[in-house]
């Protein structure tokens, strides 16, 4: 028990961590969803092409070997960067191919005849994507992005083991201490609870003021 | 939330792509046999140990079992050159801790060419020795007294300490004090990771659980510095000296000995007895000329050996 | 793909276009792959420039040894995937019969199990059976993999069993059947069905997740690849390494989730299960999985 107590310094510091970890890989990852959605709906053949291999690719990755190649890899072509900005990249790039995915599916829930209507209405293309299309596709998608972000934030934890601070880290540091193992977990795991019961909550509440029911 | 058609339309186009990318796997069994040409002790250059047939230790539950078994399971390290290292392509270990393991089993009465390595994570090693997957453990394993809460050791068999291992590029540093502000990697929780911490607070500390990552971080300049024993150390030297050098004085004592579980003090006493034999026949020596001495660096003599009471 | 924007279906965004659109479309198409291919081309020119396809980087795996070595990781993973993939189907179905139980205390610790595990990373589990329960490499990989997957098959097929229409399990009550057999008879069947896609793309995750076990030093396909990559005297082939493993694996994960699509679109045009039309696991319980 006096784990926590003892050495809450050690544990904020993972927990920061693991939240900044989170945070900044989500920002990359709508990002970069959003631009590749936009890669996939485009008229334009090469660009589809490009968002499909993305998605395709990144999805059927395992994140290990995304981390792996990216923490070991890029230093290799002279790119020396802190590890925590590696381990951004490489979550935030495979988290943008689900990201991607939901958007899409979301622009996809639009009925046809809503762009119909715009474009009769003399809107131009602008004007029917922002006045009609992404507000409804925004509203069906705040549910599944919140499990993707919260899904983000569990696998952040891998980027302990690519020396990134970060919450399951600090059980080593721990243990070699000599702390009880099950108490240092049982702290871990409310940590974790923590982050992904307010990712959670969070999105609950978005979906409560902007949400549709389906 | 039906996906549409085209996605699974270039799905279907993908399968023969990902059929012509298998075809290699399928086709691996075809390849030169032998292995890559590789930097480290020459198997025809190694000392022989006189097997003693006639040994047995009948008080100790290991040395049993592995009669039982008719040889014996050894921990090692897998990636640590001219110490414990792994050939790859022929699963073959190498390296002086190698070397007193097969001494060992020499002398324990089982023939040195039938001990079956097993690689165990420093992370591990308590473990592994606790609940039998291993009889002993030689690899790189300091003596200290919290481990020795938990195992016993034999030895030590050799004196390592604390060093720096730099790119031959790198001439700032000299020695644990001009390391302020670089960053430093070395086996997370590992010993010399934490006394880095606890004396030079201004490091940036790195953190990998294999030294092997880390020399790949130092080469690819993630990492200023490697810190670990000095014995670890010269072997990565060794295997490419125009890149990699060990700067400076060790800054610390760090005695290996033979890990073994901790209430088989007859398997200990044993083991204590047979390094006596071999660190007086010359054995030792030869082994270690055979080994970490081809990295350049003479052999320290080897520490006295510590046959501490039963506890 | 040269009609896709026709056969694609009608899109809220775009009417079909005229010509002048279509010029201007084919316009941008040559832009943008002109800048692809130049990412394309600086990328191949960093390999080179980095000297990536030496001799010495990829004669290792010209050798029977490194095959071995390779072909056995890759084993170790399928195995690890095999016993995870067993283990979490029969979980699954364990925790979804709790969770369908008509005893109330059976549902509420059923409903705490799935939850947690859902909510928990995979790799905590895994670091916790390993280090904590010192347990070895691969149960330990293997139960982790099997408590997360498992909670997460079994709301996939609570939810299947769910979306059996009503009238279904009404006529089997009534013909006089017992709830084993309408579940077993009646609503599983047509639920597994239902849900066969959407439990193979689970696999895909947990197939994917076996790589977790490099992190805990079992010796599966990525831990022969970083053997072989910070080998020194091979001159740390690392891209290579990347270039040769990462297609065997995504590979994999692509055969596998094809599968699935595959399933998924034989089953839309097959009229037999048209009666449980269920929209993919997303339940809307307090944490929903993770991908």
């Amino acid at each position: 028990m006096d784990v926590l107590t003892k050495n809450f310094s050690l544990y904020g510091e993972g927990f920061l961590g693991t939240v900044e970890l989170t945070l900044y890989a989500s920002l990359l990852a709508l990002a970069l969803g959003f631009v590749m959605a936009s890669f996939r709906v485009a008229p334009v053949r090469s660009l589809r092409a490009l968002g499909t291999v993305w998605v395709t690719v990144l999805r059927n990755t395992p994140l290990t070997l995304l981390f792996f190649a990216v923490v070991l890899g890029l230093p290799r072509f002279g790119l020396v960067l802190p590890f925590q900005l590696f381990a951004v990249l490489a979550l935030g790039c495979y988290t943008s191919a689900f990201i991607c995915e939901v958007l899409r599916s979301g622009i996809n829930t639009v009925p046809t005849g809503q762009g119909e209507a715009a474009r009769s209405l003399g809107m131009g293309f602008g004007r029917t994507l922002g006045a009609v299309v992404l507000p409804q596709a925004f509203r069906t998608v705040i549910p599944p992005i919140g499990s993707t972000l919260i899904a983000l934030a569990k696998n952040s934890a891998i980027a302990g083991a690519f020396s990134v601070t970060e919450l399951l880290g600090t059980y080593k540091s721990l243990s070699e201490m000599g702390y009880s193992i099950i108490w240092t977990f049982v702290w871990i795991a409310v940590g974790y609870l923590i982050i992904t019961l307010s990712i959670s909550a969070l999105f609950t509440v978005m979906e409560k003021r902007w949400g549709t029911a389906r | 939330m039906t996906p549409p058609r085209r996605r699974s339309r270039t799905l279907t186009a993908l399968v023969p792509l990902l059929l012509a990318l298998l075809a290699p796997l399928t086709a691996a069994g075809c390849g030169k046999a032998g292995s890559p040409p590789v930097k480290g002790p020459r198997a025809d250059a190694l000392p022989h140990y006189r097997v003693d047939r006639s040994f047995t230790l009948p008080d100790s539950p290991t040395w049993k079992k592995a009669e039982r078994r008719g040889h014996l399971v050894v921990g090692a390290k897998e990636d640590q050159p001219y110490m414990g290292e792994k050939d790859p392509a022929t699963g073959v270990y190498s390296g002086f801790d190698i070397e007193i393991a097969k001494m060992m089993s020499a002398s324990l009465g089982f023939d040195p060419k039938t001990v079956e390595f097993r690689t165990i994570a420093s992370a591990n090693r308590e473990t592994a020795l606790q609940n039998g997957q291993i009889d002993y453990y030689v690899g790189t394993y300091t003596i200290n007294d919290n481990r020795k809460k938990l195992v016993g050791f034999a030895g030590p068999y050799y004196m390592a300490g604390q060093s720096l291992l730099v790119r031959t590029d790198e001439h700032g540093i000299d020695g644990p004090r001009d390391l302020d502000g670089k960053r430093v990697c070395s086996a997370s929780g590992s010993t010399p990771y934490q006394r880095m911490r606890q004396d030079y607070p201004r490091v940036e500390l790195v953190g990998y659980d294999a030294y092997s990552v880390c020399v790949d971080n130092l080469l690819t300049y993630q990492v200023d510095a490697v810190t670990t024993d000095d014995t670890i150390l010269q072997g990565y030297a060794a295997k490419v000296p125009q890149e990699l050098k060990v700067v400076g004085k060790p800054f610390s004592e760090e005695p290996y000995g033979i890990g073994v579980p901790r209430r088989d003090n007859a398997l200990r006493l044993a083991l204590d007895d047979a390094l006596a034999v071999h660190e007086r026949n010359g054995d030792w020596q030869k082994a270690y000329d055979a080994t970490l001495g081809l990295s350049g660096r003479r052999a320290t003599p080897p520490p006295p050996i510590d046959r501490y009471p039963a506890s | 793909m040269s009609r896709a924007t026709v056969i694609d279906g009608p899109t809220a965004l775009y009417d079909i276009p005229g010509p002048r659109t279509r010029r201007r479309h084919r316009l941008y198409g040559v832009a943008a792959t002109a800048v692809i291919a130049g990412l394309v081309g600086w990328l191949l020119y960093l390999l080179f420039d980095t000297d990536q396809f030496t001799a010495t980087k990829w004669s290792p795996f010209a050798y029977r040894g490194i095959q071995d070595l390779l072909l056995r990781g890759l084993a170790n993973t399928l195995k690890a995937f095999a016993l995870a993939a067993v283990l979490s189907l029969a979980l699954g179905a364990l925790l979804a019969t709790g969770r369908l139980s008509a005893h109330r205390p059976v549902r509420w610790i059923a409903t705490a199990l799935v939850e947690f595990f859902r909510a928990m990373p995979v790799l905590v589990m895994i670091f916790f059976i390993f280090v904590a329960l010192k347990v070895q490499a691969l149960p330990a990989l293997v139960a982790g993999l099997t408590l997360y997957n498992g909670s997460v098959l079994a709301e996939v097929l609570r939810t299947g069993v769910n979306s059996v229409e009503r009238g279904q399990r009404e006529a089997a009550y009534a013909l006089g059947m017992r709830k084993t057999q309408v579940m077993s008879y009646v609503l599983v069947p047509q639920a597994v069905r239902a849900m066969l896609p959407t439990i193979i793309s689970q696999l895909v995750v947990a197939l994917k997740d076996t790589s977790l076990g490099y992190l805990i030093t079992y010796e599966e396909f990525l831990h022969a690849g970083k053997l072989i990559a910070s080998n020194l005297d091979y001159d740390l082939p690392f891209i290579p390494v990347v270039m040769v493993i990462s297609p065997i694996y995504i590979g994999m994960c692509m055969l596998l989730s094809w599968f699935a699509h595959w399933l998924a679109r034989r089953q839309r045009r097959n009229p037999r299960t048209g009666g449980a039309g269920v929209a993919p696991a997303s339940p809307g319980t307090l944490l929903p999985g993770a991908q």
